[in-house]
């Protein structure tokens, strides 16, 4: 079992797009939270992707608590706004407020945040690592606990390492030190970059590779989580059978289960064939799923699988989501 | 309830109508079709189903090319553009008097080409040599999506081929690809540049001198913000670039032009999940607002089953009754005396009968045929004389009882496999009937789901037929 010492303080959160990494990223910051832990559930995409699995309203761009969890723990989110996290930082560091607009109007902060290399990704990063070292008046950390759903698998090196290319290119002033302070987080042990994959061959691939880049960037890799894991039906015993079994004594199996005749054209029998072709898909998807496993496996990295829930995701998958993560002691 | 009776039930409840079959091949023989772009979130099959539509296009007599943009590393081997030389390789294997060409876009390549195409050689390289240009087209937010649109724009200006499918990048949001160049190009455009090349600029002209005060003050903002160096490689870019930006603005215009032009067709490429079909419903929306051409939606790795009559609910019921057959049988092999067998089975032959007697006995006269009355006798024999030769010796036999109960077993999962099948497909029937009621003039392609990766011309034709099969795999009413 992981102690809560243990855990990285900063949890960054990607997958190849379809993984389902905001889904993880929020049943994380759940499963974080309880014992009465505050967390924080960032959002950078401008996606939305938050609200809509907690079931609320667009996020502003401000800290608002979505969920609580058992034993009286919260959930904040917050969906960062580059704009307004650059007049923000302005305002903070440089007191700009009417040279902010000033900017703004002249396409500069557009500018900033769209188009210049790495600024973006400097506020972004830069506002989650502000969160994880806030404290309030006592000295106690605000949040235990900050969550980001981060930019896919692809981009995710780039994203967080973004702050070494502003800092190489700014080479001194205000953002060369800011992109240093962040960057002395993210590769700290205080982060942890943790990536969810399905077991198939793409994005397991994009996975070992966005590892050995995560790697070669010395930014800390967190978990592999296996989402959406489809439950072991048959096993090798029974696959093995649906290659040797005759029709007819499927057909009168199903028939004895309350299914119809097992007779030609029967209602039992018309099913069998169907069935069958059913076990066999499952079946190549079977194998291909143990070699993706074996892939996984040989990362040498903590791996974690999370059940498909059969009726789709809502609200209470994501509780349950959340309670495996724990059972797994990655929480 | 028989099946006919529930689905006449189904017919007179409030359904959706279904959606408009897109039929593909007549799209791809066009001649007038010049453009394809296949658009939707990450992860949803937009590269595969590009080279895919490339593929059978070209099978079908066209001169295609393929621009994908990030491609899985064993299928641009298949294709061979897994080099990134950054301009098309004909693809080999392609059947049929058409011919296919694909790539790989290399889009710092392509940022360096436009340089180079539009500056002399001094000038070129000291803006290749700019470390805030080096930045700028090693790929952040925009250039991937930028490069994408110029190369699109610079394979139609070449004119060698009939037909170009282009994949998107897999940005944060689908729509990234049509504002990344106005983005980019408005930025190059606007008053900020002006501002950053103000010092530059600055040169006896009186007039302008009230302006350069405030302009100056700007550039002190900004000098502070970023440092004064990045400032200064900012505005030595934007001064070796200044006479290429006119040239940026036209081709951005040109190009969304192009994509708005009627020989363009857009597809929106989406999987049955909520957030893709979500996003697949903006981007429906968003083209409606540019005027840009939606030829329609493929709705990718859409699961069907040959036994849709079966419901989840009733295939596990009877997966339980195989469960109890074999439950009540270990109870009879443990202790043979004391069970009486006969009520065991009467309590198993009047189980399965509430699911039974849902089906029409009168449409189904074999339903209670003695097939099935047969074996669960002659099983129940078997299992009697298994019994005894259990609490005899230990025979170790192969007896008739234990087959079928192989055989019990293995249907249970069967049916518990269909269950999970029939979960699965309901869940995409409601994703997919909530895009097609707020989008019902939108034209749909199902595309089955594979159990594996595509990874040759063999797997993109398959996933071709599939394409333009014109069937739906999802039953259309929502009765599931």
């Amino acid at each position: 079992m992981v102690t809560l010492e243990d855990v990285s303080r900063l949890q960054v959160v990607s997958g190849k797009g379809g993984t389902g990494k905001t889904t993880v990223a929020a049943a994380l910051a759940l499963a974080l939270a309880t014992a009465g832990k505050r967390t924080l559930l960032v959002e950078v995409e401008g996606r939305q992707g938050i609200a809509q699995l907690f079931e609320t309203q667009a996020l502003p761009y401000e800290e608002r608590k979505i969920a609580v969890a058992s034993g009286g723990g919260e959930v904040y989110a917050l969906a960062i706004d580059p704009e307004l996290a650059l007049l923000d930082y302005l305002q903070m560091f440089y007191k700009l407020g009417g040279a902010g607009r000033a900017l703004k109007k002249l396409g500069a902060i557009d500018f900033a945040t769209t188009v210049a290399p790495g600024l973006r990704d400097v506020l972004l990063t830069g506002k989650a690592c502000e969160a994880v070292r806030r404290k309030d008046k006592n000295g106690r950390f605000v949040y235990d606990y900050v969550v980001m759903d981060a930019p896919p698998t692809g981009r995710i090196t780039r994203f967080l390492n973004v702050n070494d290319e502003v800092a190489g290119l700014a080479r001194i002033g205000p953002i060369h030190n800011q992109a240093q302070a962040v960057m002395r987080v993210l590769k700290s042990s205080e982060t942890a970059v943790h990536l969810v994959t399905l077991l198939e061959e793409m994005p397991v691939q994009e996975t070992a590779d966005g590892i050995a880049e995560l790697r070669a960037a010395k930014l800390p890799v967190g978990r592999v989580i296996v989402n959406m894991v489809r439950p072991e039906v048959l096993d090798e015993d029974g696959l093995e059978l649906v290659r040797t079994v005759t029709r007819s004594s499927v057909a009168r199996s199903l028939s004895a289960a309350g299914l119809g005749g097992a007779r030609r054209g029967g209602h039992a029998e018309r099913l069998v064939d169907p069935l069958l072709q059913q076990a066999e898909e499952y079946a190549e998807r079977y194998a291909l799923e143990h070699e993706q496993r074996a892939v996984l496996g040989e990362l040498d990295l903590p791996l974690h699988e999370l059940p498909l829930l059969a009726e789709g995701l809502d609200l209470a998958g994501l509780y349950q989501l959340a309670n495996e993560l724990r059972k797994q002691g990655i929480a | 309830m028989s099946p006919d009776q529930a689905h006449d039930q189904g017919s007179t409840r409030r359904r959706l109508s279904p959606a408009p079959v897109l039929d593909l091949d007549p799209l791809l023989d066009d001649p007038a079709t010049r453009i394809v772009v296949c658009c939707g979130s990450g992860g949803v099959g937009k590269t595969t189903t590009a080279a895919a539509l490339g593929l059978r296009a070209a099978e079908r007599g066209r001169k295609v090319v393929v621009l994908t943009i990030d491609p899985a590393r064993r299928l641009a081997q298949s294709m061979g553009i897994d080099s990134l030389d950054n301009t098309p390789r004909r693809v080999k294997g392609v059947e049929g008097d058409g011919e296919l060409h694909a790539m790989m876009l290399d889009m710092k390549r392509t940022f360096d080409e436009i340089v180079e195409a539009h500056a002399d050689g001094d000038r070129a390289a000291s803006i290749l040599g700019n470390p805030f240009y080096q930045s700028l087209s090693a790929g952040f937010a925009g250039t991937q999506e930028y490069m994408a649109m110029e190369k699109l724009g610079q394979l139609r200006a070449r004119d060698e081929w009939d037909l170009i499918v282009v994949d998107t990048p897999p940005s944060r949001s689908a729509l990234d690809f049509l504002d990344a160049p106005k983005r980019l190009g408005s930025f190059l455009d606007g008053k900020l540049i002006r501002v950053l090349l103000a010092p530059a600029k600055v040169g006896g002209r009186a007039g302008m001198k009230f302006l350069n005060v405030g302009m100056s003050m700007m550039t002190g903002a900004l000098g502070k913000l970023l440092g004064g160096q990045l400032l200064k490689d900012v505005q030595t870019f934007v001064a070796a670039m200044d006479s290429m930006f006119g040239g940026f603005r036209t081709r951005a215009d040109a190009t969304y032009k192009l994509l708005q032009a009627p020989g363009t067709a857009f597809l929106v490429v989406a999987a049955p999940e909520r957030d893709a079909l979500r996003e697949a419903a903006y981007f429906v929306e968003r083209l409606a607002a540019e005027d840009m051409p939606l030829a329609g939606l493929v709705l990718n790795r859409v699961h069907g089953s040959g036994a849709a009559q079966l419901s989840a609910e009733r295939a596990l019921a009877a997966a339980e009754n195989l469960d109890l057959v074999h439950a009540r049988a270990d109870e009879n092999l443990e202790e043979p005396r004391i069970v009486d067998q006969d009520g065991g089975k009467a309590g198993l032959r009047n189980s399965p009968d509430t699911y039974g007697s849902s089906e029409s006995p009168a449409t189904d006269p074999e339903r209670d045929a003695p097939t099935g009355a047969n074996r669960q006798t002659a099983t129940d024999t078997d299992r009697t004389a298994s019994a005894d030769a259990t609490t005899g010796a230990h025979s170790g036999a192969h007896s008739g009882a234990d087959a079928d109960r192989t055989v019990d077993d293995l249907t249970a999962g069967l049916l518990r496999l269909h269950a999970e099948r029939m979960h699965l497909l309901s869940r995409e029937q409601r994703t997919r009937d909530r895009f097609t009621a707020l989008h019902p003039e939108v034209a749909v392609s199902e595309v089955a789901a594979l159990p594996g990766d595509v990874h040759d011309l063999t797997g993109l034709r398959d996933i071709g037929n599939r394409l333009a099969a014109n069937r739906p795999e999802l039953p259309e009413a929502a009765d599931a």
